[in-house]
C-alpha cells in the first residue's frame, strides 16, 4: 500500500520531468541546425526570463508588505500603553512613506506638479531616499546597472518587513470581523486602483489640456477649462482625425453596433436552436462551429484581410465565378424570353467589386468580417441558456397546442433572457469599442470612411497626437456607453440578481 | 401510443408512397425531410466557419511563383513547406534571420505575467465578493462591471503617458501593465459567479472543525474550483495573446514584438511575404485552438457562470 502510493506520487514527477528534458532535446536535435537564422539567443532568453521573475516578485513582495501592514491594523492589538504608542508611531511613519511615495509617483507621471520650494522636497523625500541608496549600490558595485533597482527594493522592503516585525512582536492577536473580506479585496482592489481609476482621472485632467505633440505631451501642457470647452467644440465641429466629422463618424458607429448586434443574435440564436436537439454529429458541428472564435482575432482578420483583394482574395474570385456562371447561364436560356434575360441582368449586375476603394464595399466588408468573428461566441452563450431550460414546458405547450412559433416567442424568450440581457448589454458595449478588426482590415480607410468613433480616437491619439482632444473624445464616448448601460439595464431590469 | 400506431401500420413497399410519408411525416420530434434540412443548413454554416481558416493553410502550402492565384483548391499544387522553413529558420538566401521564436518567446512572458498576477488577485478578492456581506461590496461589484464600458482604447492614452514618464515605453512589463486592466475585473466576476456554486456547508462544517478561514479558503476552495481557475486563466491568456492594437503602441522595438506585431510585418501586402505569413498564423494558431476547442466545453460553464447567473 505504502509502495504504490510512494509510485503513484513520484510517477507523474519523472514523466514530466522525461517529458520535458525530451522536448528539449528534440528541439535541440531539430534548431540547433538552423540556430544561425534565428534571433533568439539562450542570453535573450534568459535575460527575458530574469525581467519578467523579478517583475513579478516585486509586485507580489509589495502587496505581501501591504497585507501585512493592513493585516497588523485589523487582526493585532498592542499589549500596553508604551507597546502602543512605539506601535502607532511606525504605522504612522510607514503610512506617511507610502502617502509620500504616491505622491511622488503623482509628480512622476506629471498628474501634478510640485514646483521646486521647501515643501516640494520634502513631499518628494522618499523618492530622493530610494534614488539614493540605488545609487549606493550602483557606485559600490554590488548590482549591474539594471538590476540596482531590483536591489534598492529589495533592501527597502526589508526595512519595512523588520518594522512590521517590530509590530508584530509588541501585539497580541486580536479578533476582528470585518477584517478578512477587506483583507482579500485589497490586492485586487489596489490593482485597480493604479490600473483604472489613476488612469481615468488623469484622463480627465488631460481632457482639459492642450496636450499636443508640440507640448512635448504633458510636460508643457497647460490646463484649464478653457482648453476642455476648446476640446469638445472642436470635437463636435472640427475634423475628428483627419478630415472626418463627429457626426458622420457616431452615425456610422450606430450603424457598426446595430448590423454587428443584430447579426450576432440573429446567428447564435438560430444556429444555437438548430443545435438544440437530440440529433447525429452535433459535437462535430459544435467543434466546427467554433472556430472563428477559436482562432486569434489577430490572424483571423489579416487573413481575411488578403481575402478582400480585389484580384485574388476570396471574395472576388467567388464574385467573378458567379458572374461568369450567371452569364453563361443567361446565354443557355437565351431562348425562354424572361428567364434569360434575367440571368444576363444578374450577370452584369453582380460581379467583382473593389472592397478597399469603394466606401460602401469597405464597410460592408468589415461587417462581414467581425460578423463572421462573432456569431460562434453568441451561438456558444445562447446554447447555453437553451440548454437549461426543462423540457417539461415544451411538452405542455404542445398539449396545450401551442405552435411552435408561439413556444420560442413564449417559452424559451423568457427564460433565456438572464442569459441574453448582459449578452446583448456587452456584445453592444463590445462592439461600439471594438476596432482591431477594422483596423487590421482596412485601417479606417478609405478617406477615414470607414471609422468608427473609437479608431478615430486611436488616430487623433497615436498618428496626430492630439492628446488633449483625444481624452475629451474619450470621455465623450464613455459618457454615451454609461448612458446606454444605465438605460437597458433600467429596461431590463437586468443585473439586479448578480449582485446580491 | 405512436409506437403502437406505426407497428399497425407497417412501413409501406411502395417507394412513392415512403417518399409521401417522408415529407409529410406527422410523428413526434422532427420530420426526417426537416432533419435533412437541418443537417444541410448546419454543413453549410460549418463550411462558412471553416473555409476562410483552411484558406490560411492552403495559402501557407503554396510555392511561391503560384502565390497569386485565382485557384480555390484547398490542397495547392505542388504543396511545399518552404515556407514555414522560411517562418521558422530565417531566409538564408536573402540573409534574413528569423524573428519568430523571439516574437514567442515576447508573447509567451507578458500574457503569462499577466494572466497569473489577474488570477492570483482575482481568485483572492473574488472569495470575498461571493462569501463575506461587507460595506461596500454591491458598489463594488457594479464597479467591476462598469469597467467593462471603458472603451479599450480609452485608458490607452493615459497609460501611454504614464508608461512614458515612468521610462517603461519599450518594454515588455509595461504591455504587462497594460493588458492587466481589462484583465482583472472581468476574472472577478467569472471566479465569483463559480464560488457562488459551491456550498456553503462545506465551509460551515469545516469552521466548526476549528479550521481558520484561511485553512478553508486554500484547502477546500480553491481545489474545487481549479476549473474556473483554469478557465480565468485561459481566458486572460487568450484576451493577451493575439492583443494587436496596445502593443504595437507600446512596443515599438523590433527585438521586443509579441507575434501579433511579428506577423504583421509579413501581412503588409499581397506579396510573397504573405505565404509567410500565412505559414506563421497557422503555426500560432493550432496550439491554441487546439487548447481552445479543448477548453471550450468548460470556456462556456465559465462563461455563463461568471457573466450571466452572477
Amino acid at each position: 500500500m505504502e509502495n504504490q502510493s510512494l509510485y503513484r506520487r513520484y510517477l507523474p514527477i519523472v514523466l514530466w520531468a522525461a517529458g520535458i528534458l525530451g522536448v528539449y532535446f528534440l528541439l535541440q536535435a531539430l534548431i540547433a541546425p538552423f540556430s544561425e537564422g534565428i534571433t533568439l539567443t539562450l542570453s535573450i532568453f534568459l535575460s527575458r526570463l530574469s525581467q519578467i521573475g523579478s517583475f513579478l516578485f516585486s509586485i507580489l513582495a509589495g502587496l505581501a508588505l501591504i497585507e501585512i501592514y493592513c493585516y497588523q491594523f485589523f487582526f493585532r492589538q498592542p499589549k500596553s500603553r508604551t507597546k502602543t504608542i512605539i506601535t502607532r508611531t511606525i504605522q504612522g511613519f510607514i503610512a506617511l512613506v507610502i502617502l509620500l511615495g504616491i505622491i511622488s509617483f503623482f509628480e512622476t507621471t506629471d498628474l501634478i506638479r510640485l514646483g521646486t520650494g521647501f515643501v516640494a522636497s520634502i513631499l518628494r523625500s522618499p523618492v530622493t531616499v530610494f534614488n539614493a541608496i540605488r545609487d549606493f549600490i550602483y557606485q559600490n558595485g554590488i548590482a549591474y546597472e539594471e538590476n540596482t533597482g531590483l536591489i534598492a527594493g529589495i533592501f527597502v522592503g526589508v526595512l519595512l518587513l523588520g518594522l512590521l516585525a517590530i509590530i508584530q512582536f509588541l501585539s497580541s492577536p486580536k479578533i476582528s470581523r470585518n477584517g478578512l473580506p477587506y483583507l482579500l479585496v485589497l490586492p485586487a482592489f489596489l490593482g485597480i486602483l493604479f490600473l483604472i481609476i489613476y488612469p481615468f482621472l488623469f484622463e480627465i485632467r488631460l481632457a482639459f489640456s492642450n496636450a499636443s505633440l508640440g507640448t512635448q505631451a504633458t510636460k508643457n501642457a497647460s490646463y484649464g477649462l478653457i482648453y476642455g470647452w476648446q476640446n469638445l467644440v472642436t470635437l463636435f465641429t472640427g475634423n475628428v482625425a483627419k478630415d472626418a466629422k463627429f457626426v458622420d463618424v457616431f452615425l456610422r458607429t450606430i450603424l457598426w453596433t446595430l448590423i454587428n448586434v443584430t447579426f450576432h443574435i440573429a446567428g447564435g440564436m438560430g444556429l444555437a436552436l438548430l443545435l438544440n436537439r437530440p440529433m447525429k454529429l452535433q459535437g462535430f458541428y459544435r467543434t466546427l462551429l467554433v472556430f472563428p472564435w477559436a482562432i486569434p482575432t489577430t490572424i483571423a482578420a489579416m487573413a481575411l484581410r488578403n481575402e478582400f483583394d480585389n484580384r485574388y482574395g476570396l471574395f472576388n474570385i467567388l464574385l467573378s465565378d458567379l458572374q461568369t456562371w450567371l452569364t453563361s447561364l443567361g446565354q443557355h436560356t437565351a431562348s425562354l424570353v424572361g428567364i434569360g434575360n434575367m440571368f444576363a441582368f444578374l450577370g452584369q449586375h453582380i460581379g467583382p467589386v473593389s472592397w478597399k476603394q469603394d466606401p460602401f464595399w469597405a464597410f460592408v466588408s468589415i461587417c462581414i468580417s467581425n460578423i463572421w468573428l462573432g456569431i460562434p461566441f453568441m451561438s456558444v452563450i445562447i446554447l447555453g441558456g437553451l440548454q437549461s431550460i426543462s423540457q417539461e414546458y415544451y411538452e405542455a405547450a404542445e398539449i396545450d397546442g401551442a405552435s411552435k412559433f408561439a413556444q420560442w416567442r413564449f417559452i424559451t424568450i423568457p427564460l433565456i433572457r438572464p442569459v441574453l440581457t448582459p449578452a446583448i448589454v456587452l456584445g453592444v458595449v463590445w462592439t461600439f469599442n471594438k476596432f482591431d478588426v477594422i483596423w487590421l482590415i482596412t485601417q479606417g480607410g478609405p478617406q477615414e470612411k470607414t471609422d468608427i468613433l473609437v479608431s478615430s480616437m486611436y488616430k487623433a491619439a497615436f498618428q496626430f497626437y492630439r492628446y488633449g482632444f483625444t481624452a475629451m473624445f474619450a470621455l465623450v464616448i464613455f459618457i454615451f456607453l454609461l448612458l446606454f448601460t444605465l438605460m437597458f439595464l433600467r429596461m431590463s431590469g437586468g443585473l439586479k440578481s448578480a449582485t446580491d | 401510443m405512436i409506437t403502437m400506431t406505426k407497428s399497425a401500420k407497417g412501413p409501406s413497399r411502395n417507394p412513392i408512397a415512403r417518399l409521401f410519408r417522408w415529407f409529410f411525416y406527422r410523428g413526434h420530434g422532427d420530420s426526417p425531410f426537416k432533419r435533412l434540412l437541418i443537417h444541410i443548413t448546419l454543413i453549410i454554416a460549418c463550411v462558412i466557419a471553416v473555409y476562410p481558416v483552411l484558406r490560411v493553410v492552403t495559402i501557407s502550402l503554396r510555392p511561391n511563383d503560384t502565390l497569386l492565384t485565382t485557384s480555390l483548391r484547398i490542397i495547392p499544387e505542388n504543396a511545399t513547406l518552404d515556407n514555414y522553413k522560411k517562418v521558422l529558420f530565417g531566409d538564408a538566401a536573402e540573409h534574413r534571420k528569423s524573428d519568430f521564436f523571439l516574437w514567442i518567446v515576447n508573447s509567451f512572458s507578458v500574457v503569462l505575467v499577466t494572466s497569473v498576477i489577474s488570477v492570483i488577485l482575482a481568485a483572492v478578492s473574488a472569495y470575498a465578493f461571493s462569501r463575506f456581506k461587507f460595506r461596500g461590496r454591491a458598489v463594488g461589484l457594479v464597479f467591476l462591471l462598469t469597467t467593462q464600458m471603458i472603451p479599450a482604447g480609452m485608458l490607452l492614452l493615459p497609460i501611454f503617458i504614464m508608461l512614458a514618464k515612468l521610462k517603461m515605453i519599450n518594454s515588455v512589463l509595461g504591455l504587462i501593465i497594460a493588458y492587466a486592466v481589462t484583465s482583472v475585473p472581468l476574472t472577478i466576476w467569472t471566479l465569483k459567479g463559480y464560488y457562488d456554486t459551491i456550498p456553503v456547508d462545506l465551509e460551515e462544517a469545516a469552521l466548526i472543525d476549528g479550521a481558520s478561514r484561511l485553512t478553508v479558503f486554500t484547502n477546500i476552495i480553491l481545489p474545487l474550483s481549479t476549473p474556473a481557475l483554469a478557465i480565468a486563466f485561459l481566458f486572460s491568456f487568450m484576451g493577451g495573446w493575439s492583443e494587436y492594437l496596445v502593443a504595437r503602441v507600446v512596443l515599438q522595438k523590433n527585438e521586443l514584438f509579441t507575434w501579433p506585431l511579428g506577423i504583421f510585418t509579413f501581412a503588409q501586402d499581397f506579396t510573397v511575404s504573405w505565404g509567410q505569413f500565412a505559414a506563421a498564423s497557422v503555426m500560432i494558431a493550432i496550439p491554441v485552438m487546439v487548447l481552445f476547442l479543448y477548453s471550450s466545453k468548460w470556456l462556456i460553464s465559465g462563461l455563463t457562470l461568471g457573466s450571466v447567473k452572477g
